[in-house]
């Protein structure tokens, strides 16, 4: 069975983001970019399934610029088999990039899409629900474990407000990745040269039929306030009449 | 922007070196301990055999690649100096091994089968004046007989192989002093006992280093690496890679140092502010920044000139010397930022700090440097 996966490009969860003077996004020049984090772990949820012999190829996509073809090939590095770029200059928002997963769900009829539950960047958490509400497949989000099954269903354990639940789910399936669904590895030696030489198709969202226009448009971006100074209280009493009557925490 | 199959093999090692604390590396600076595990990783993984060639199982990537591993592996806190040789020393057998030997040796070194990365080379009594050294190897029958003593020798109790040398025509009969000299590979589990004596050293850092004592060592002449009284060239052959290497380690330092050092100035408060909004404490960080960064261009042009396979001789040295000198010099201003807690060994700043200390000193001097500078690149007089 086929599985595809995501490996979005965003800023690099070491740097300190800078918003931009005119308050119109963050600035992204000469910012290191990586694959985001939990799209890291969908991949290695994907490429752990194929070593395990419950997946046959491993398909990563990426939709950006071209600028992509570099997650594409980290990704590759890491095991995936061989990568998709859906070239756009189009600031792609998470109904977008669902229509584009629809069309190459209808393409590639894979078994399993496994999707990062959130990016590091937007955080809108939407896309992988979307991707299924779209190609009215089953979903399981947030999963921190994932089982394939024999008969054509995956058990999933998913990480829910209060505790895990565990649903199965018929295939195929989207699935959206956790923190703890598994540790990602680093490439190793031999297989950062051999990505090199896997196939990379490149397509245009035409190409593929979708129309990718924003729907949303950003009015502002600004960085978080900044947190006031604190103060050191000299008793208990003292405390408890500040949240009190200060904060009004306590009553 | 540095080309992706750079930045990602610096990521990968990065990946793989958080895995091993600053607290490992703490653990066997305070026991003497090897850090196995860590070797047999970045073994198995790959990133010790970049300069091998591919049909020996090796990556076959050039000097820019192995330098980015060094850097990455002293950036991260850890101990390049456990582990670095194993990465050029087989330098020796591609270069000027027989077509056996290379098939013998390489694919296992490659595979993490094989650990060659111990030389010998300096001597008690004679120090960086390499071709007076005084371990003699005689030829009997099919057989060399080794006499002789060396100190200093790094990794050799976690080595399986040795690259060693020694006299095999005395000084006096040779018109050039740099013949007669011979490259040997040695088996040192087979020699241990047999021959040779290792008294490890105890020493401010944990490179492992021992003295050798070789007491009619017999080895097959087919260990000859090379031809025979030519093996200054063998070891000399090596010596670009192994110091722009060493710099590249000096960088990885260097950057440590400097990532530390802004850190702990940002947040320590002292006297109600950071102390690193004084200017005292500030300048002398941005200056190492500035200096380490220098020599990185330096190291960087020493790499494209190696891997373009250009004579590279003095940007290798030049490399070496500015790079030692910026890591000490961060490693320094580190330490005078941390305060009393820089000698708190739980900070890690001085131990690092007396790690790097010796790239001044090992492979070669800074003097040495200096005068091969002055003589080969300036052409003033010889000064020895
Ligand atoms: C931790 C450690 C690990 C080592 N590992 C190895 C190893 O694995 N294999 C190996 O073969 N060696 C190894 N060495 C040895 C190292 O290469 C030598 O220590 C180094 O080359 C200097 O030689 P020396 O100690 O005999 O110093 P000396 O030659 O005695 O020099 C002492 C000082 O005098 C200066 N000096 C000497 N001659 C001149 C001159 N003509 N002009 C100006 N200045 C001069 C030198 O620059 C130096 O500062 C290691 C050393 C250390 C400390």
């Amino acid at each position: 069975m086929k599985v595809l996966v995501t490996a979005k490009r965003v800023v690099d969860y070491n740097v300190s983001i800078r918003v931009l003077s005119d308050n119109s996004g963050v600035d992204l020049n000469n910012v290191k970019m990586s694959v985001n984090p939990f799209d890291e772990i969908a991949i290695e949820e994907a490429v752990r399934l194929k070593e395990a012999g419950k997946v046959e190829e491993v398909i990563v996509v990426s939709i950006g610029t071209s600028a992509c073809g570099e997650q594409i090939r980290t990704a590759l590095a890491l095991g995936a088999d061989r990568g998709i770029l859906v070239e756009t200059e189009e600031d792609m928002q998470p109904l977008a990039i669902a229509k584009v997963f629809k069309a190459l769900i209808e393409k590639e009829q894979p078994k399993m899409v496994i999707l990062g539950k959130q990016a590091i960047d937007g955080d809108n958490g939407q896309t992988g629900q979307m991707v299924a509400a779209l190609s009215g497949l089953a979903q399981a989000t947030f999963a921190s474990e994932v089982v394939v099954n024999d008969d054509d269903t995956a058990t999933v354990t998913r990480e829910v407000d209060g505790g895990l639940e565990v649903i199965s789910v018929k295939l195929p399936a989207i699935i959206t990745t956790d923190l703890r669904l598994n540790e990602p590895r680093y490439a190793s030696l031999p297989n950062i040269m051999k990505a090199k030489k896997k196939p990379v198709d490149t397509y245009s969202p035409e190409d593929l039929g979708v129309d990718v226009t924003p729907r949303v448009k950003t009015l502002k971006v600004t960085p978080p306030a900044e947190r006031a100074a604190g103060i050191i209280v000299e008793t208990v009493e003292e405390l408890v009449d500040k949240l009190k009557n200060e904060a009004k925490v306590i009553s | 922007m540095e080309n992706q199959d750079i930045e990602e093999i610096r990521q990968a090692v990065r990946q793989l070196c958080s895995n091993y604390s600053e607290d490992y590396w703490l653990g066997l600076d305070r026991t003497g301990g090897y850090p196995t595990d860590f070797v047999k990783e970045l073994t198995t993984s790959g990133f010790l055999t970049v300069l091998i060639p591919e049909e020996y199982g090796g990556a076959g990537l050039g000097l820019r690649e192995a330098c980015v591993v060094m850097e990455e592996v002293c950036r991260s806190g850890a101990h390049a100096g456990a582990c670095h040789a194993q990465m050029y020393v087989m330098g020796s057998v591609l270069r000027h091994g027989s077509d056996y030997q290379k098939k013998t040796y390489l694919p296992k070194i490659a595979a993490g089968e094989l650990r060659l990365q111990s030389f010998g080379v300096t001597e008690p009594t004679t120090g960086t004046d390499t071709t007076s050294l005084k371990t003699v190897a005689k030829k009997e029958g099919d057989e060399y007989v080794i006499n002789g003593q060396k100190v200093w020798i790094s990794r050799i109790e976690h080595s399986d192989l040795m690259v060693l040398l020694a006299r095999t025509t005395p000084q006096s009969e040779v018109s050039k002093k740099t013949d007669g000299l011979s490259a040997f590979l040695i088996d040192v589990q087979a020699a241990n006992g047999n021959g040779l004596t290792i008294q490890p050293i105890e020493s401010m850092i944990n490179h492992h280093s021992c003295e050798l004592f070789f007491d009619d060592l017999r080895i097959p002449a087919d260990n000859l690496l090379g031809e025979e009284g030519k093996g200054f060239r063998v070891i000399l052959d090596g010596m670009n890679a192994e110091r722009i290497l060493i710099a590249a380690e000096c960088i990885g330092d260097g950057r440590y140092f400097v990532d530390k050092a802004s850190a702990y100035a940002t947040n320590r408060i002292v006297f109600k502010r950071p102390i690193g909004q004084n200017q005292g404490v500030q300048f002398p960080i941005a200056r190492s920044y500035t200096q380490v960064e220098a020599a990185a261009l330096m190291v960087d042009k020493a790499v494209d000139l190696f891997d373009a396979g250009e004579p590279c001789g003095a940007e290798a040295n030049i490399a070496k010397l500015l790079a030692s000198e910026a890591s000490w010099q961060a490693g320094d201003v580190c330490m005078q930022t941390h305060g009393g807690f820089a000698f708190a060994k739980e900070y890690h700043i001085e131990r690092k700090f007396r790690e790097t200390r010796l790239y001044q000193i090992a492979p070669i001097s800074t003097n040495l440097i200096l005068s091969f500078v002055g003589e080969h690149v300036l052409k003033m007089p010889r000064s020895y």
